[in-house]
């Protein structure tokens, strides 16, 4: 789960590190107030998305000279103006696809003195199975491409679960930025504090780009990226709390209401598979034969009748679907389940798109019978291969 | 022979008493006589699990009285993601040398603990995340159909459980059977990785050629890509047929297991397939011909 920019820093805040004063805004009429309540001489006015780039982002309403997505004032009026023309707007960013998102938040904070731009993440690595953190003194800047360029730039540092994050690792940290004097002490009690923060709230990533050294030589986090493990989330209901919907494809919050792993995509047959692996592989199949998948779907290993109807009505909600491949492959999840929500779906539904089923696994003879005897007007297919010849034919023709 | 797991495995099962854990022992129970030798539940010690079919089981409170009881040298963990870990730890300290977590949604900062704990220990962890490992015709662990099987000679190894079937299923039409069969699982942080098995499959004589599949994010395939060219130049090969699945999946996004998002540009399936092709692996562009890729492979 993703949040915002300014919930990321409201979080790291309360674990100790060093944020600018800063005010969201989700109501123009706040917006006069939220400026005046800081100090000046520069304000910086940030669009609150869940995608990256948001600097060099464009406005679709705006014409192409109009500034970016994130802008700095030297002037409380033109702050005002900057978060007046911003509101409501659709920003259009390297990260977030040509239709761009709803700009509903803005967050206004005060300018920095910035002397060194630098770069910053904790994340879990798969490789060691340790956290670890990333530094680069090449901060601000698309990390992918500093890792790419100049790989001797970007430094790892694995921190054992048991210590956690020593005085060693964070002096290697320090070192790796270049950190002296003030900056260097700051670092070392940030970097302590980050980790803690991390582990404690269960996120997948916490990316601070940059975290800069200001004039002054104190260490401050600029900009902050944080999302969390979805399997953690149980235990974090404050962080819950902060999920924005409006940043999620509506077919993909109904179907987290039901346990369901569905992502919406752009092709025109629907996909209802269990096993994560199996959904990837008939999306992959579709495509090898010629046609596109509308969506991914994951109905898992514990699904209901009732779960396996409301996938039906989510898939058949996207008008773009012309078709509905049902690929099931039971281990956990029984054939006859899946056949009974399948034929109460389509009759719920009254389906009106060719639906192609195969199935195969534990009570496959139970679930095809439900199937036959339905009356329903279904395609049965006896492997994957021919499931997915099928379903491609009748939507193409 | 086979690989991890046959007829003188012996099991606990972790979380035997709930509705998942029933269905699933009873079905193993079912299989060629598996070993299930206990269950534990922290309140229902010194009580009996009786199957459908009216099998006994004794209940302990911990595993390492059932360990100490039956002398298992396995266990099986089918409880919730909240006790999941500790279910893993407990299994590690009482000595369980091969412990197979079935639960998804285990919270992977719990997985980071868990790694450092089975690093310094002398058990093997499979999962989480998997639908766990068979040897056919002898031991069933975890939540693969039984039916599907047939004792043969491809060693099945995967990231996806239902995929493990498939090709399971595919090389049993074939006429080839399995040797074993092990779903590592689909978490970011998990027990074992390809190379573990890949290693135990070159070296199990019963093994004749190998089906892996993998999927998008992090970078197993390419370690095991790796580990199969150094193998071979110790003179160390078998035949083997590859699948990758995701190749269709946007980048950014998490397709259902938490482990397969393509993040960083990283873990994308096409350089997993060139680096797998590179090191001999015949990668299959269809999940529906994993069966008979092999065959061709095997005339060739």
């Amino acid at each position: 789960m993703n949040i915002h920019e300014h919930q990321a820093k409201k979080i790291l805040q309360t674990f100790g590190a060093p944020i600018a004063a800063g005010v969201a805004i989700t109501n123009l009429d706040d917006a006069e107030g939220a400026i005046a309540s800081l100090p000046g001489p520069v304000w910086v006015v940030k669009s609150q998305i869940h995608a990256g780039g948001r600097g060099k982002g464009k406005f679709k309403e705006l014409g192409p000279d109009a500034k970016g997505g994130v802008r700095v004032s030297f002037s409380a009026e033109d702050a005002l103006a900057n978060v007046k023309e911003m509101f409501g707007k659709t920003l259009v960013t390297k990260q977030t696809g040509p239709s761009g998102k709803a700009v509903n938040q803005l967050y206004v904070e005060a300018g920095a003195e910035i002397d060194r731009e630098l770069y910053l993440s904790i994340l879990v690595d798969r490789e060691t199975g340790k956290t670890s953190f990333v530094a680069s003194t090449e901060g601000g800047m698309d990390i992918e491409m500093v890792a790419h360029d100049t790989p001797e730039l970007i430094h790892s540092v694995g921190i054992t679960a048991s210590t956690g994050c020593t005085d060693n690792d964070a002096a290697k940290l320090a070192d790796a930025l270049k950190l002296t004097g003030s900056a260097r002490d700051q670092g070392i009690v940030l970097f302590k504090n980050l980790y803690e923060a991390f582990c404690s709230k269960d996120m997948n990533l916490l990316e601070i780009n940059p975290l800069i050294v200001t004039k002054s030589n104190d260490v401050q986090v600029l900009d902050a990226k944080v999302s969390f493990d979805n399997n953690a989330l149980f235990r974090h209901p404050d962080i819950m709390e902060l999920r924005d919907e409006t940043e999620e494809d509506e077919k993909e919050v109904e179907a987290s209401k039901y346990d369901l792993a569905y992502i919406a995509l752009d092709g025109e047959i629907g996909c209802m598979v269990n096993g994560a692996g199996l959904a990837m592989a008939t999306m992959d199949i579709i495509k090898l034969y010629g046609a596109e998948p509308a969506n991914f779907l994951d109905v898992g290993g514990s699904a209901t009748t009732e779960r396996v109807t409301a996938a039906f009505k989510i898939i058949t909600a996207d008008p773009n679907v012309k078709g509905i491949l049902v690929n099931i492959f039971g281990g956990i999840m029984r054939c006859d389940v899946i056949a009974e929500g399948v034929v109460q779906a389509a009759k719920d539904i009254n389906l009106e798109v060719p639906l192609v089923v195969r199935l195969e696994g534990t009570k496959v003879d139970e679930g095809k019978a439900i199937i036959n005897s339905s009356g329903l007007n279904v395609i049965a297919a006896d492997d994957l291969d021919d499931a997915a010849q099928k379903i491609v034919k009748a939507v193409k023709g | 022979m086979s690989i991890l797991i046959n007829k003188d495995t012996k099991i606990i099962v972790q979380g035997l008493t709930g509705k998942t854990g029933t269905f699933h022992t009873e079905q193993a129970l079912a299989y060629h006589g598996t070993q299930m030798v206990a269950g534990t539940h922290p309140k229902k010690g010194g009580q009996q699990w009786t199957s459908a079919a009216g099998q006994n089981l004794p209940l302990y409170t911990t595993v390492a009285e059932a360990k100490d009881a039956t002398g298992a040298n396995a266990s099986v963990i089918y409880v919730p993601p909240v006790g999941a870990a500790a279910a893993i730890e407990e299994a590690i300290d009482a000595g369980i040398e091969l412990i197979t977590c079935i639960t998804e949604g285990v919270p992977v900062m719990d997985m980071v603990r868990v790694k450092e704990k089975l690093d310094k220990s002398n058990s093997r962890l499979i999962g989480p995340n998997c639908p766990g490992l068979m040897t056919p015709d002898e031991c069933k662990i975890g939540i693969m159909p039984p039916s599907i099987f047939r004792k043969g000679s491809v060693g099945v190894l995967s990231r996806s459980g239902t995929l493990t079937y498939e090709a399971v299923y595919q090389t049993s039409m074939a006429g080839l059977g399995q040797s074993s069969a092990v779903g590592i699982g689909g978490d970011p942080v998990k027990g074992t990785e390809f190379i573990d098995v890949l290693e135990m499959f070159l070296a199990d004589a019963q093994t004749e050629s190998i089906i892996m599949i993998g999927e998008i994010g992090g970078s197993a395939e390419e370690d095991a890509a790796q580990f199969l060219i150094d193998e071979a130049k110790k003179g160390r090969s078998k035949p083997m047929v590859g699948f990758i699945a995701g190749r269709t999946s946007p980048p950014g996004r998490t397709m259902g297991h938490a482990g397969a998002v393509i993040s960083g540009g990283k873990g994308g399936a096409d350089e997993k397939i060139a680096e797998l092709e590179a090191a001999g692996v015949r990668v299959s562009p269809s999940p529906a011909k994993l069966g008979v890729t092999l065959v061709d492979v095997l005339k060739s």
